[in-house]
């Protein structure tokens, strides 16, 4: 069985061949570039492929064929939230009247999207139990970095200087303590208790007058809720610091926990997770942010504002000072969040709680299936996803965890996320999400406890695995000691423009 | 729940196997003062419904106007192919590449993608991809300053407002971020002022780690590249070069006079407006800067049986594995425009691109002379390529006005530079392969009537809508 | 058993001593919790190293860690063949894998250091 399609093809630049192609634009006039300088001209053409419609089209579709995708199978990567992607989302983004407007449009002009994000801020303020939200970030990441620079400039206006450090549990996802970085903040970084939550105390022993912030994931990147949070915000306000969710597992959570009620000041959401939009084979995403009272001033800057009248407008630049400014260019990835805001309305109040039930309801049962193979380091009720350790199978057989995550791909499964949290041995990070039938879950859970079985009876082909993918094992090693970037440049000329 | 499969059935089989009488009990963890009440949403809206409301908020949108609006977003004409392809779910509903066997697809379209835009910039490393153009400049300037262990970048006036302000906030109070600015008047007027560059940069107390220059810059207008790269490089700096992939058919690129930086918008390769992004950050480098470069990078190798294969490669520099030490916290990117990105370039090649350039240029010309002829010249005089700004008395108004007459006349810079005298009269106006003969008559015809119509009538305020007063 | 001649520090550095020079590099037990290692970032000669202060950085595919120095003193060489052969590390750890030569400002350092037996005692622990 072909768990993905077998025609590895050439690139485009092996396929172009001179003359081929073209014939979509017509001839400009011959004198266009006349009046340009000549120092400013380009001497020769781009060498770029020269293909006809048909060999894009073959090109392009024979490669997709190469990928899984979640419309192709189950796709249990822990932390990335991989629920199907509804097509009227598609749809919606396409609508000419949203796809055709250019950012920098008067209001006037704009009212239908402006009173679109707008609505889809209260939306989410209403999940998160934040106060505001902005949607400006491109991403979960340039959220997180949002949000901990409006927490450096609620610090500085209060004259706090010395608050340059950030607690973030070692179980954080990377993006945490780069962000702090990037931020010119310090991370340190706080051991987990032994039952896989935060260690209060540990964190009591860090805050300090040098905290700004506490950046924490709830449930946690282990998918486990944090019992004691109320206690550790409440530590980390009395030391003076203020806290961040890191907003990856909300799917966990909707209609149960809202972070800005529980105390949390600012977090991120991550809607190519919890929200639907497509992971497009890496992005691209949003990465909203909600904050509490205290943030409120400093949030980006154009916010998106609702006159008495009803009619909607872009904040003008400098109307707000205290803002931090811009992340990005214009008022966000707008086409993302149409596609966040139809899956919002289509869900309601009632769906997205629907939603974290049966998510978690799935992840326990998978949970419970696992466990008749694997060790569960963390034995107690999960949220939307668990890990799974192959410790004692590698102990016994030498499989690592790497090799059942390959095997898996000969079942016709996408691997779940591998060795992290990094404080797993040999980790596994399973997330089933809310869209996958019972009958996805049995056969998932059946494939992994046969090769639990095939690791003692026949370790080499485990080991060896993928048999079934169109490329096996890469040599990953030779691949970052002599990088090969970029195809070499064509040589031969190029024939000139057929007419 | 719209896309759930389980039946009360299923549930009930999941909930038996784990012993429990309902899934409240898998949230008990929650502390009970801590518990949320319920979600104040409105009901959920099946999808007949919400295509109604998805199709009524679209129209509230104008789609009318007769556009010439640039200023970093262009309309471009885009092969259907290209949504054809994207609309395959085994493109955009994919996920990083990080399982290579299963990703072929992903992974060589990314590659292509580098060479593609390596080839077209001149450099030799292009990042998997940025956000927009404002990130990828903020990370090419943040590039430079580890890169030569310095913290000060020179920024010219004429790089896109959100460009800057964007990588003003990346660098916060470590960094520093100062303006080079612009010549006020004469031929070079709009230009980055290279009197004011030398002088910047001979500062031997503040050595420069980085001269960012835009070309096109911000008002449509070609700079000195090759000279600006040669004081860069004396003073022991960096050169960042913004750049827009379509012109890069045309004019010389980044690899030819000597930039070591290439950061810019790839939006006008086949990606449409959407009112903000999704948009596509292009960052490419020389070689030498490989290990700074941010973001994701995909390199070709072979599997363990010799075949051709790509996968993610120096993924040690990302924040995954460097934590507080990688260069960025970047981990989703813009993965599905690059591909568009990838798309157009491949359905319509070089010599479309050329021809979609130079189309533009030509139209441009026509549009110049159509409204320097009705008595609103240029502001400036040095060349450009497809996109100027014209001076227009009362511009703001004016521009409100013509949009009454069915034409979104560019953009009014006092709108985005306010104070700024040199400008206030200005309109950045562009034309693309898409603009046509009639349109550019309609708009000359519009802007006509106002200017004609500039008696005691037209002197009255109007009420501002949303434009702060003069 | 790793190597007799050498001494080693907890982050499993090695050196080897001759008169006033000092050869250093990482050892076996530290490429192979690596990984394959494709990249070794080194000082400029002439540059000081402290003592058990971080010197450079070793990239293996999947992981980085930092190189800590067993001694301080100047850097006299580093060892060329690492930028297009990173792979003689994992092969010849305490050989053509060697990664850099520094003259010891006191060479009475190395009676902080761990001798074979302890280090092995050390790695038999982890």
């Amino acid at each position: 069985m072909g768990v993905v399609g077998e025609r590895l093809q050439p690139n485009l630049f092996e396929r172009s061949r001179p003359g081929r192609g073209g014939g979509k634009i017509p001839h400009p006039p011959k004198d266009a570039l006349d009046r340009l300088p000549a120092e400013a001209r380009r001497e020769t053409p781009p060498a770029l492929p020269e293909l006809n419609e048909p060999e894009v089209v073959r090109h392009y579709v024979n490669l997709s064929q190469l990928n899984f995708a979640i419309d192709t199978g189950f796709y249990p990567l822990g932390s990335c939230t991989m629920k199907f992607n509804p097509k009227i989302n598609e749809w919606a983004a396409r609508l000419p009247g949203f796809a055709s407007l250019h950012p920098l449009s008067p209001d006037e002009v704009a009212q239908g999207t402006l009173q679109l994000l707008w609505e889809l801020e209260q939306i989410l303020a209403e999940v998160s139990g934040m106060r505001a939200v902005s949607l400006q970030p491109a991403a979960g990441a340039q959220g997180e970095l949002t949000g901990i620079l409006m927490i450096r400039a609620y610090h500085f206006g209060r004259d706090d200087t010395g608050r340059t450090e950030v607690l973030v549990p070692d179980s954080s996802h990377g993006t945490n303590p780069a962000t702090a970085t990037m931020a010119g903040l310090r991370t340190i970084t706080i051991p987990s208790a032994s039952d896989g939550g935060v260690d209060i105390d540990a964190f009591k022993a860090a805050l300090g007058p040098r905290t700004a912030a506490v950046m924490i994931t709830n449930p946690s990147t282990l998918g486990l809720f944090e019992k004691r949070i109320g206690e550790l915000l409440d530590e980390v306000h009395a030391a003076g610091a203020l806290a961040y969710m890191d907003g990856a597992n909300l799917n966990a959570i909707l209609g149960r926990f809202k972070p800005g009620e529980a105390g949390f000041d600012v977090m991120h959401f991550n809607v190519h997770k919890t929200f639907s939009t497509p992971h497009g084979g890496g992005g691209p995403g949003a990465g909203p942010v909600g904050v509490g009272e205290k943030l409120l001033p400093f949030l980006p800057s154009p916010r998106v504002l609702r006159g008495d009248d009803g009619r909607f407008r872009l904040e003008r630049p400098g109307e707000r000072p205290t803002s931090i400014g811009r992340l990005r260019s214009y008022v966000g990835n707008t086409g993302v969040l149409v596609r966040a805001y139809a899956y919002l309305r289509s869900h309601g109040g009632s769906g997205l709680r629907e939603v974290s039930d049966d998510a978690v309801l799935a992840a326990n049962y998978l949970k419970k299936r696992v466990s008749e193979a694997y060790d569960i380091p963390y034995d107690r009720a999960c949220k939307h996803e668990f890990v799974a350790s192959a410790t004692p199978i590698k102990k016994k057989t030498g499989v690592r965890t790497l090799d059942i995550a390959k095997r898996l791909i000969d079942h016709g499964f996408h691997p779940p996320t591998i060795y992290f949290p990094l404080i797993v041995d040999e980790g596994m990070l399973i997330e089933p999400t809310e869209t996958e039938s019972i009958e996805t879950l049995d056969a998932f859970a059946d494939a992994l406890i046969a090769i639990a079985g095939e690791a003692e009876t026949d370790p080499e082909t485990v080991k060896a695995a993928p048999h079934a993918a169109p490329v096996r094992r890469l040599d990953e090693a030779t691949a970052a000691r002599q990088p090969n970037l970029r195809w070499a440049p064509m040589t031969g000329r190029q024939m000139p423009c057929p007419d | 729940m719209p896309y759930g499969p389980h039946t009360t059935a299923d549930r009930q089989r999941m909930l038996d196997a784990l012993g429990i009488a309902s899934v409240d009990e898998l949230f008990d963890d929650i502390p009970a003062e801590l518990r949320a009440g319920d979600l104040a949403l409105p009901d959920p809206e099946p999808e007949l419904e919400l295509t109604a409301r998805l199709i009524d908020l679209a129209g509230r949108n104008r789609t009318d106007l007769i556009s010439f609006l640039g200023a970093g977003v262009y309309r471009h004409w885009t092969p259907p192919v290209v949504d054809q392809i994207l609309l395959r779910g085994e493109w955009y509903t994919a996920y990083t590449p990080y399982q290579p066997e299963v990703s072929q697809g992903t992974l060589q379209s990314i590659y292509e993608y580098e060479s593609l835009l390596a080839e077209l910039t001149g450099l030799d490393v292009v990042s998997a991809s940025h956000y927009d153009g404002a990130a990828a400049t903020a990370e090419a300037a943040l590039m430079a300053c580890r890169h030569t262990r310095r913290s000060r970048v020179l920024v010219s006036h004429a790089v896109h407002p959100h460009y800057r302000a964007t990588t003003a906030t990346y660098f916060g109070p470590n960094l520093e971020l100062e303006e080079i600015p612009v010549v006020g008047d004469g031929e070079l007027a709009g230009t980055t002022d290279l009197e004011a560059l030398e002088r910047l940069l001979s500062d031997a107390d503040h050595p420069v780690a980085g001269v960012v220059v835009a070309q096109p810059n911000f008002y449509g207008l070609l700079e000195q590249m090759t000279r600006i790269a040669e004081l860069a490089h004396a003073a022991g700096a960096l050169f960042v070069a913004v750049v827009e992939p379509v012109s890069l058919a045309v004019l010389a690129p980044p690899g030819a006079y000597g930039a070591d930086i290439a950061a810019g918008e790839g939006q006008p390769l086949g990606i449409a407006p959407q009112y903000g992004g999704p948009y596509l950050g292009i960052l490419a480098a020389t070689d030498e800067l490989v290990r700074q470069i941010p973001g994701r990078l995909v390199g070709m190798t072979t599997d363990v049986e010799g075949r051709r294969a790509y996968v993610m490669t120096l993924r040690a520099r990302e924040q995954d594995i460097r934590r507080d030490r990688a260069a960025s916290n970047i981990c989703t990117n813009q993965a599905l425009l690059a591909l568009a990105a990838s798309v157009y370039l491949a359905a319509i090649g070089p010599h479309g691109l050329r021809d979609v350039a130079a189309l533009g240029a030509a139209r441009a010309a026509e549009l110049e002379a159509a409204l320097a002829a009705l008595g609103a010249p240029r502001l400036h005089s040095a060349p450009y390529l497809n996109e100027f700004a014209i001076r227009v008395p009362r511009a703001r108004d004016v521009h409100r006005r013509l949009l009454d007459r069915g034409v979104l006349a560019g953009l009014a810079l006092a709108d985005v530079e306010p104070g700024n005298a040199a400008v206030e009269d200005g309109l950045l106006v562009c034309a693309t392969e898409v603009t046509t003969s009639a349109d550019v008559a309609r708009f000359a015809e519009a802007l006509a009537a106002e200017l004609a119509g500039s008696g005691p009538q037209a002197t009255r305020e109007l009420a501002p809508a949303g434009s702060g007063g003069s | 058993m790793v190597p007799s001649d050498l001494r080693y520090t907890k982050d499993h550095e090695w050196v080897r001593v001759s008169g006033d020079e000092a050869t250093i590099g990482i050892t076996e037990y530290a490429a192979g919790q690596l990984g394959d290692i494709v990249f070794v970032e080194l000082p400029e000669v002439g540059r000081t190293v402290e003592q058990f202060a971080a010197f450079g950085v070793v990239e293996s595919v999947k992981a980085v860690s930092d190189l800590f120095a067993p001694l301080s003193g100047e850097v006299l060489e580093t060892n060329g063949d690492l930028s297009s052969r990173p792979e003689l590390v994992n092969a010849e750890p305490y050989g053509a894998g060697w990664m850099l030569r520094v003259r010891a400002s006191d060479t009475d350092q190395l009676g902080e250091l761990l001798d074979a037996a302890a280090y092995d005692a050390l790695i038999a622990e982890s």
